[in-house]
């Protein structure tokens, strides 16, 4: 089966988000007062084959613990669906 | 006395290091990222750069090169690595050093002559300074927040494995003095062992008064003596 990962790399809660700063004092000086906090993260697709999706499950935990995500700093989630066929 | 220099692509400091470890008396060559054997080489360096173009995240790439293995095991044997600023960033996310590069706070490059204090001369590089010397190198670097947990900062503390910080003209470590944010203002590392020394200023690019400054000679210095006395750490 072929399947797409949706993964989002953050940095963890306790380290702080330089750009994320940024962006909030700029959406604030645009006049979005009700901005409270940003947060700066990547989104990585990830197309792969897999038997099944427990599979499919453990290889992305596993790509995103080796390298997608450096774990000393940043904290990882995904999602898995089937590929769109064609 | 031989310097094996690890060139990833995307390194740039990499003759820089060549041309200090020959101008401070010494050989050095070059080892390709492929390359398995690194045999021959009394130390290791990882310059700095933009290893694989920094993609995903620093370092994150080159730390899966074919020669990191060998450079694990090297390490392993109680000889001497050091990585300078991407370098570092290598040793870091190799898991050779702990912690990890975030980010600088103010978000930008910072690219000047940087005071530095030393922490350290127990240590294979740091041997022909003096305790609390304060030193300035040149410091260029977008990532260079240094940043390890509560419990791991507070040993490696402990153990005396912060070998270099940003300090100003007095030698005091103070939140204006430190370019990048980075925890304890850490300028520099070493393991437990004291045998891989991570550093984000670069010694290479200070060791000739021509080019504005030579105080970064006495680490060169320090790892041939080191080496010269056998060079090996149990």
């Amino acid at each position: 089966m072929e399947y797409v990962a949706d993964i989002v790399v953050t940095l963890k809660k306790s380290i702080l988000d330089p750009q994320g700063d940024a962006v909030r004092s700029a959406l604030k000086s645009m006049g979005y007062h009700g901005v409270q906090d940003v947060r700066i993260g990547k989104r990585i697709e990830v197309r792969l084959e897999a038997a099944d999706e427990a599979g499919c499950t453990k290889t992305v935990d596993e790509i995103c613990a080796k390298l997608l995500a450096n774990t000393v700093v940043e904290a990882y989630d995904f999602s898995i669906r089937e590929a769109p066929r064609g | 006395m031989k310097f094996g220099i690890v060139v990833f692509p995307g390194s740039n400091c990499d003759r820089d290091v060549q041309t200090a470890a020959r101008a401070v008396g010494y050989d050095a060559d070059f080892i390709w990222h492929t390359d398995t054997s690194i045999d021959g080489y009394d130390c290791l360096v990882l310059p700095g750069g933009f290893s694989y173009g920094d993609y995903l995240r620093t370092a994150a790439i080159a730390r899966f090169s074919p020669v990191m293995e060998s450079v694990a095991r090297y390490a392993a044997s109680g000889r001497t690595v050091i990585g300078i600023c991407n370098g570092f960033q290598v040793l870091l996310e190799s898991g050779l050093l702990p912690g990890a590069m975030l980010r600088n706070t103010s978000c930008k490059f910072v690219c000047r002559p940087q005071r530095i204090r030393v922490e350290s001369t127990r240590t294979p590089f740091t041997r022909k300074f003096r305790m609390g010397q304060v030193i300035t190198l040149p410091i260029a670097h977008g990532d260079g927040n240094y940043y390890a947990d509560d419990a791991t900062l507070a040993q490696m503390e402990m153990d005396g494995q912060v070998v270099f910080r940003y300090c100003d003209e007095s030698g005091e470590p103070t939140p204006e003095s430190n370019p990048n944010g980075s925890l304890n203002n850490i300028a520099g590392i070493c393991n437990k062992a004291g045998n891989v020394l991570g550093m984000m200023p670069h010694p290479e690019r200070a060791a000739e008064r021509i080019l504005g400054g030579a105080e970064g000679r006495s680490l060169f210095d320090s790892v041939a003596q080191w080496v010269q006395g056998g060079g090996r750490i149990a």
